[in-house]
């Protein structure tokens, strides 16, 4: 055996050579799948906020109007109230169009159709809540067509207006003419948040404002469910259960509900909470019952995580002193357990707020205008029909106007804000508690 | 001196902010036991894994100085550490099979290193490594039988099988019986005394009764420094430093 | 459930009463000196409140099971008379209130008889867990039965076309619903799993901590998504990229909703889900096994192929396994994304349908629960549960033999 067998260590030999490119080659196969990862990561987001951003803000038409007691009485006892105030509207944006020479060739049904269906109602919510207004001249911010909206977004051109029968390109000469006089401008939209779902037709009046309010009310009932049984559930079987069969067999079924498809759980909030229960459809109750048996193994799993990194040390201690085995869990071990769990619980609740296929079967897709009320008589405790963000999503994405693929990013853009918020206060939470036994 | 495989000077080792070797001047000879003892922490294991290269897998830590094989220095930057460590082979505290065949255990080094031109081959390297470690006629039988499924003895003697089948021309052994009930023990220091004919071994072991039956080498370390190199028996009979004295007589360590 | 509104309130409210009363009655048992008591004060209290509280809720949960049982068997078990059901559980819970007030003495056990309702309502909490798995099985069998007894199971497991029909006359065979599931799970895995187990395998054997603590979180916003978002992802960005880009020019479809489509987004919906389970299960490979395989002189990328990927391969086959049973049971993106027409092709730029698509489309907007339309429903979803449900043991039972070596 010499030297020489294995030859000089500074010449790299051939086959190591082959063999490091292929080292090379898995180390780039690596990278690669990293980036794809992340590249895909940023065109979802890009594609999300681009498409959602514009939602923000909203195209409003502002221009004087006035109005005496006498016609808005006419307009209060007429038959269709919104109609009549439409009409006031009407006659004084024209008036204003003519003051200012704005109109010049353009019809006036162009120009009237390029308020929203929306204004009459929005006119007269404004008058009914500011009385004094009768008999002076004020500026009204009404809101503009969503077709106006969208050629100010680059959705609506000069071209696709000639092919749509909801937009002439004669109102879009008239919106630049409006622009340059400053009585239609952008601003911050609100009313996005505030306002409830509207029809196909008025996609500039709809808004996220059930929804988020319904997924809160779904928020209250998953925690104020979810939490107590999630952690009395953990407790009883980490710390009291003996090791038998029975909870073999429920480890193994928290496991598997933690994966089972989340569709099933509709089935089974349509089969037992709306048909066997007779609860009613659509509402924040059922869909809260639903994702609290949703979130429940997630929460049952990481409480247990975290009881479970107590260390005995300090049961032994409270046991020495002579307190009861349920003292020195309710006093020692739940407390310092309780940062980790409400962690799970937080990621459990973030989890729930973006579920949307189960919530689609209990009916929460319908069509709904009216704000729930927390607790009404004939439907009882978060009983009335509402919606919520996800599903407020797919419902937009179901309609045929494209403004509401915008809105439906913009609610995605609003979600994805609650998430991160949720999921921030989780990691701090987590950083600030955390303890190394 | 016509004869020294590795020689190492002025070594410096940090692990982040530890010093962790200090400045070590140290000549192997080829064909040789040489022991490396020391109380624990002493730097002798990482000083070990130094000569392979095997501290490159740790990110926080930093060598210094130089160490030639050869005359070779091995942490020239033209040198692969994988072309080293076929030429520096190395058996660890606790046995540490893959989880597959005895024969596959065997193979993996030529496999890798493409020392087999065909299955016939490669047959004979894995016989003659399992014959040299004293293996073949346990294990010839189960050839297919997983290599977690041998006794620890068995286990580190595999392990031995696996190193010597990259036909390298120093094998490291870093307290190669600390895992190990004394007749696996005996079996593996008997081993180590025959593989003396073809390797120069380095063993790092806690054990100052193996350092004395298996080297002809020893070197003390003592907190990061190399505080006596000598013939084996010398060091153990008339030891120059008064720290070497302590260590063996039990004062120390 | 309205009519116990009032009785429930009122319990809680008796409760209260409970607890402040006993403690009080408590002290004077003792004349004010605790030592003498063989419980605190406090737990008298609250063995009082929950002896209150708890038997009328439990009967209330009872009578409110079994009055809707009796009413989907036509049977009228609640009285005409509401006062009755009220007397009953105010009476009920009177008594507990009185007789555990009637208890106090200095000698009595109130923190061993408190901890025991304590203890009944923790082993309560953990049965839900039991009674959530028996709501979805009995949800499912007993329509699944009932559509069955109207439908031909062998038409509905064996038929290639799935038309159907409210006015009768439908064919409800699964099995092109069940090959556009598998298509779009299969796309979406060859996506997933080789991007995301070699992420993992970066992340954890060649990535540098600052790069790690970068990149991982980074890829797990992704599993942090809703699905919604997915669905919108792939219904106007992916979609009609696919369609204007390959599928038009290349002739194969002028569908913007396509097996790709939603294979794709659902692929990039699975890699962190993927990557997470593969990195936990890499790192449980232990550091000797790489010590032994680097010594050697073997290359990092030969140990990882050879050594750490052979070795972690039970759990990575566990943790692909419970990737397919999320794909196949994954809701909005294919949706959204996959179209609503059931198929048996092999084109993968054409629109098809899923298990999961039918059963939303078949049970949402007005439903007749007696028609096989509506019922079949529950057959696809009981089969869905079922495969998932295989997968799920499977994997599950795999991947924790395999932690298990390792420990």
């Amino acid at each position: 055996m010499s030297a020489s067998k294995h030859g000089s260590l500074l010449q790299t030999d051939p086959h190591t050579k082959k063999r490091n490119a292929a080292e090379k080659r898995f180390r780039m196969y690596g990278l690669s799948a990293i980036a794809i990862a992340l590249i895909a990561l940023v065109i979802l987001l890009v594609s999300i906020i681009s498409n959602g951003a514009s939602s923000f803000r909203q195209t409003y038409l502002s221009f004087p109007v006035t109005i005496n007691a006498a016609e808005i009485e006419a307009a209060e006892s007429a038959l269709l109230k919104t109609g009549a105030y439409n009409k006031i509207i009407q006659t004084s944006l024209l008036t204003y169009l003519t003051e200012n020479d704005l109109l010049q060739d353009i019809p006036e049904e162009d120009a009237f159709g390029m308020i929203s269906d929306e204004a009459g109602a929005t006119f007269r919510e404004f008058i009914l809540a500011n009385p004094e207004a009768a008999g002076t001249s004020f500026q009204l911010n009404l809101l503009a067509n969503g077709r106006i909206d969208g050629y100010f977004k680059g959705r609506v051109t000069a071209q696709t207006a000639l092919l749509d029968k909801n937009v002439t390109p004669a109102q879009l000469v008239m919106a630049d003419r409006l622009a340059e006089q400053g009585a239609l401008v952008k601003r911050f939209n609100w009313a996005f948040f505030t306002n409830p779902d509207a029809s196909d037709q008025r996609p500039e009046a709809a808004g996220l404002g059930v929804a988020i309010l319904g997924s809160f009310y779904m928020m209250a009932v998953v925690l104020f469910l979810a939490l107590p049984i999630g952690v009395a559930a953990s407790i009883y079987l980490e710390e009291f259960a003996r090791k038998s069969w029975i909870t073999d067999v429920i480890e193994v079924n928290i496991a598997n509900l933690a994966a089972v498809p989340s569709i099933v759980y509709g089935i089974l909030g349509l089969a037992i909470f709306i048909n066997f229960a007779e609860l009613n459809q659509s509402s924040p109750l059922v869909g809260g019952l639903v994702l609290t048996l949703m979130t429940l193994p997630t929460i049952i799993i990481s409480t247990r995580a975290s009881l479970k990194s107590i260390p005995p040390s300090i049961r032994d201690a409270a046991l020495g002193v002579g307190a009861s085995k349920m003292q020195s869990v309710f006093h020692h071990v739940l407390p310092l357990a309780a940062p980790g769990i409400l962690t799970g619980t937080i990621i459990g609740l973030a989890q729930a707020l973006g579920e949307t296929a189960p919530l689609l079967l209990i009916g929460m897709v319908a069509f709904v205008k009216e704000y729930p009320a927390a607790w009404s008589p004939d439907a009882g405790l978060f009983g009335e029909a509402s919606t919520a963000l996800p599903v407020q999503v797919f419902n937009w994405t179901q309609r045929s106007d494209p403004a509401f693929v915008e809105r439906a990013s913009g609610a995605i853009i609003t979600l994805l804000i609650f998430l991160l918020i949720m999921n921030a206060l989780a990691i701090f939470l987590r950083k600030k508690f955390e303890r190394r036994w | 001196m016509t004869n020294i495989k590795i020689s190492a000077k002025g070594v410096q080792v940090y692990y982040g902010d530890n010093h962790a070797i200090k400045d070590v001047d140290v000549q192997i000879e080829d064909k040789t036991v040489t022991a490396f003892i020391g109380p624990s922490g002493c730097g002798k294991s990482t000083f070990l894994r130094c000569l392979n290269r095997m501290n490159d897998t740790i990110d926080i830590c930093r060598v210094q100085g130089d160490i030639r094989i050869d005359n070779e220095d091995i942490y020239d930057p033209a040198v692969d550490p994988v072309q080293l460590r076929a030429k520096v082979g190395m058996v660890f505290q606790k046995p540490n099979p893959f989880p597959k065949s005895i024969y596959d255990n065997v193979a993996y080094g030529p496999k890798i290193h493409g020392l087999a031109r065909n299955k016939a081959d490669l047959d004979e390297i894995v016989e003659k490594s399992l014959r040299k470690a004293a293996l073949w006629t346990e294990a010839k039988d189960r050839l297919d039988a997983p290599g977690t499924g041998l006794s620890g003895g068995q286990q580190q003697r595999l392990c031995i099988a696996r190193a010597i089948a990259t036909a390298p021309e120093i094998l490291l052994m870093d307290e190669p019986c600390s895992a190990l009930d004394p007749i696996a023990t005996a079996q593996v220091e008997e081993l180590i005394d025959e593989l003396r004919q073809s390797y120069s071994v380095v063993i790092v072991t806690h054990s100052m009764q193996q350092a004395a039956r298996v080297s002809q080498k020893t070197a003390f370390f003592h907190l990061g420094n190399l505080v006596e190199y000598g013939v084996t028996d010398k060091i153990f009979t008339n030891p120059e430093d008064p720290r070497t004295e302590s260590y063996i007589s039990g004062r120390i360590g | 459930m309205l009519p116990l509104t009032v009785p429930f309130f009122a319990t809680i409210g008796l409760a209260i009463v409970g607890y402040l009363l006993a403690r009080r009655r408590a002290l004077s048992v003792a004349s004010g000196d605790i030592r003498v008591l063989n419980a605190l004060p406090h737990q008298h209290g609250l063995n009082t409140a929950l002896s209150t509280l708890l038997p009328p809720l439990a009967v209330m949960l009872i009578w409110a099971l079994a009055v809707r049982i009796g009413a989907s068997r036509d049977l009228v078990l609640a009285p005409q008379n509401p006062a009755f059901t009220y007397i009953a559980l105010i009476g009920l819970s009177v008594t507990g209130f009185v007789l555990s007030l009637l208890r106090i003495s200095r000698d009595f056990r109130a923190r061993n008889a408190s901890e025991r309702w304590i203890m009944a309502l923790l082993i309560f909490a953990s049965t839900i867990a039991i009674l959530t798995t028996v709501g979805i099985v009995l949800s499912m069998v007993t329509e699944t039965y009932s559509f069955f007894g109207q439908y031909d199971w062998r038409d509905f497991f064996f038929s290639t076309t799935w038309s159907p029909n409210f006015r009768g006359g439908s064919d409800l065979g699964i099995i092109p619903l069940i090959w556009g599931t598998l298509y779009i799970s299969f796309i979406a895995l060859v996506l997933a799993v080789p991007v995301g187990l070699f992420a993992a395998v970066y992340l954890s054997e060649y990535a540098s901590p600052r790069m790690r603590s970068i990149a991982k979180p980074l890829i797990e916003v992704l599993a942090g998504i809703p699905t919604i978002v997915y669905g919108l992802f792939a219904l106007v960005t992916v979609g009609p990229l696919l369609r204007d880009y390959f599928a038009a020019p290349m002739g194969l479809g002028q569908s913007a909703s396509s097996v790709m489509t939603a294979g794709l987004v659902m692929g990039i919906m699975l890699i962190p889900f993927v990557s997470s389970l593969s990195d936990d299960i890499i790192n449980a490979v232990p550091q000797a096994m790489r010590d032994g395989s680097l010594g050697l002189g073997a290359t990092k990328s030969e140990t990882i192929r050879q050594v750490v990927v052979p070795a972690a391969l039970p759990g990575i086959v566990g943790a692909v396994l419970l990737a397919a049973s999320r794909a196949i049971g994954e809701t909005m993106i294919v949706v959204l994304g996959a179209g609503a027409a059931a198929r048996l092709s092999l084109n993968p730029f054409e629109a098809m349908t899923t298990v999961t698509v039918k059963i939303v489309s078949q049970l949402t907007g007005d439903t007749d629960f007696a028609s096989p339309e509506t019922l079949v429903a529950f057959a696809l979803g009981l089969t869905l549960f079922v495969i998932t449900l295989g997968l799920n043991v499977v994997a599950l039972f795999i991947v924790r033999k395999y932690r298990e070596q390792y420990e």
